[in-house]
């Protein structure tokens, strides 16, 4: 089956910005926000986010908002079903999550099953006041009532369809395909 | 992964998953909440037919972090000690459902034997056997010299290059031929050195260097002095001429520690011998890693357990 471009490279980037403003406009500001990217890709878009909603508030020296990868690989719930993955490095930004809005970042909405593992590993990590869930690509096909707080791009699949995010800083290239 | 048997058939890359997913093991001991569902709902047996205290208990710590529930199994207050075979103990482990079994024998082979023998599907860890091989304590050895020499950076690497020399009782130690494997494996220069009676006649043809001289060793300033325990309840002949002579000859005394660079690493993998192979001051010392090693082999057994069974071992 032929790949299908479904975002381009600028395309993605104004989807960040857009989402890095609803996140600023939805927690009134960037005090105590938390960005955790699930690797692979969302350890970047965290990354990202970060950076743009840095420079948002229109402030002389803009206060870092911390960003740090979460991994979910001892949390899911197909460990079983699958070949044993290596898990990758979870990475929590020194301030922790304890009392922080943490919003979560993925690059692909699917069945919902990968969010509740993050929910779980993050409530081993500490309390945070409440937390949201950004992600690029929302491909629907839900098998947990779990929804994003801020999406990307909103895209209907079948689910014999691949959805293929690329970053710049993680594969070279940028795009969101579907094939 | 199905079972870990030995590290002669390990390769490097599949040593180096298990050390990096060590590594985000090691992450999780350091938290408050030291859990992970990973496991839950699996049974480890820790079968122990042979005395042990750092192992056993490691190996629990590390399936309980895991959440997976664990049966202790030792030979006395058991069936074992009423004769019981090997064979009929497997079964009655397996009937019981028992996911994975960590075993520690005194006859070399014997892991090998449970894996191999179709009496038991569980994954098999091999804990320590006779005088073979204690996969899991190179691994754990391994992870500690990376962690020394690299930190936080130490995802992804081997030793390639590092100089590692092991002293002392070779003959008897299935601690030492684990990480002659693994450490040459994972591109370690490795040598070792003891009194002639006690390096086994088959270690020419080994991935070694062999010396017969400490004072020529500590001279050289490995980056690594692995001091062996001499393992007497082993020896059922006279090795050496007497525990002074052997201390004095081969092992690591105060003056020898002082003539060490202040880089390199004293390992040991206990219990140790104070007095004999390694000298308190030694054992204390900053150089020594002995602590360490017993922290890294929680954050190493999780990270084997966690590659053994966390995937349905019977392949469902």
């Amino acid at each position: 089956m032929t790949a299908r471009t479904v975002l381009q490279a600028a395309d993605v980037q104004r989807a960040i910005t857009r989402i890095a403003h609803e996140i600023v406009e939805s927690n009134r500001g960037s005090s105590d926000l938390v960005l955790l990217g699930i690797p692979t890709r969302g350890v970047e878009l965290a990354e990202r986010l970060a950076h743009t909603i840095e420079h948002i508030e229109r402030v002389p020296d803009p206060p870092p908002v911390p960003s740090g990868a979460l991994d979910v690989t001892m949390y899911r719930d197909d460990l079983h079903r699958n070949p044993t993955r290596a898990p990758r490095p979870t990475q929590i930004p020194a301030g922790g999550v304890d009392g922080r809005t943490v919003v979560l970042v993925d690059d692909v909405l699917y069945s919902g099953r990968t969010i509740r593992a993050a929910l779980d590993a993050l409530s081993d990590l500490g309390r945070p006041k409440a937390v949201r869930l950004a992600v690029l690509v929302d491909r629907g096909h839900r098998e947990l009532p779990i929804r994003a707080d801020f999406v990307g791009k909103n895209l209907p699949t079948a689910a014999s369809e691949r959805v293929n995010v690329r970053l710049a800083g993680t594969d070279g290239v940028e795009e969101v395909t579907l094939e | 992964m199905k079972h870990l048997l030995s590290t002669e058939d390990l390769p490097r890359e599949e040593a180096l998953r298990i050390l990096d997913t060590a590594e985000d093991m090691a992450d999780v001991s350091g938290r408050e909440v030291k859990k992970l569902p990973t496991l839950r709902g699996r049974t480890v047996v820790n079968l122990f037919l042979e005395d042990s205290t750092r192992t056993r208990i490691s190996f629990e710590v590390a399936a309980k972090r895991l959440s997976a529930d664990v049966i202790n199994f030792s030979a006395k207050g058991s069936s074992v000690s009423k004769g019981e075979s090997l064979k009929d103990t497997a079964q009655t482990l397996e009937a019981m459902g028992a996911d994975g079994v960590v075993i520690r024998h005194g006859a070399s082979g014997a892991p090998q034997t449970l894996a191999a023998s179709g009496w038991i599907t569980a994954g098999i860890v091999n804990a320590g056997d006779g005088t073979h091989e204690h996969p899991t304590q190179a691994l754990l050895d391994a992870f500690t010299i990376r962690r020394r020499l690299h930190g936080a950076a130490s995802r992804g690497r081997g030793l390639d290059g590092v100089g590692v020399t092991i002293v002392g009782d070779v003959l008897h130690s299935r601690v030492a031929r684990s990480n002659v494997w693994l450490l040459t494996a994972l591109g370690a220069r490795v040598r070792l050195v003891g009194p002639a009676t006690l390096l086994p006649v088959g270690a020419a043809s080994w991935p070694v260097e062999i010396g017969y001289d400490l004072d020529a060793a500590v001279a050289e300033a490995p980056d690594v002095l692995m001091m062996l325990r001499v393992q007497s309840e082993r020896m059922r002949d006279a090795f050496f001429p007497g525990e002074r002579e052997y201390s004095r000859e081969w092992g690591l005394t105060d003056e020898r520690l002082s003539k060490l660079p202040p880089t390199t690493m004293v390992m040991h993998p206990g219990p140790m011998n104070r007095g004999l192979e390694i000298s308190a001051a030694a054992a204390d010392s900053p150089a020594s890693t002995v602590l360490e090693q017993v922290a890294n082999g929680v954050s190493v057994r999780m990270a084997v357990l966690y590659h053994l069974l966390a995937a349905d071992p019977r392949g469902e």
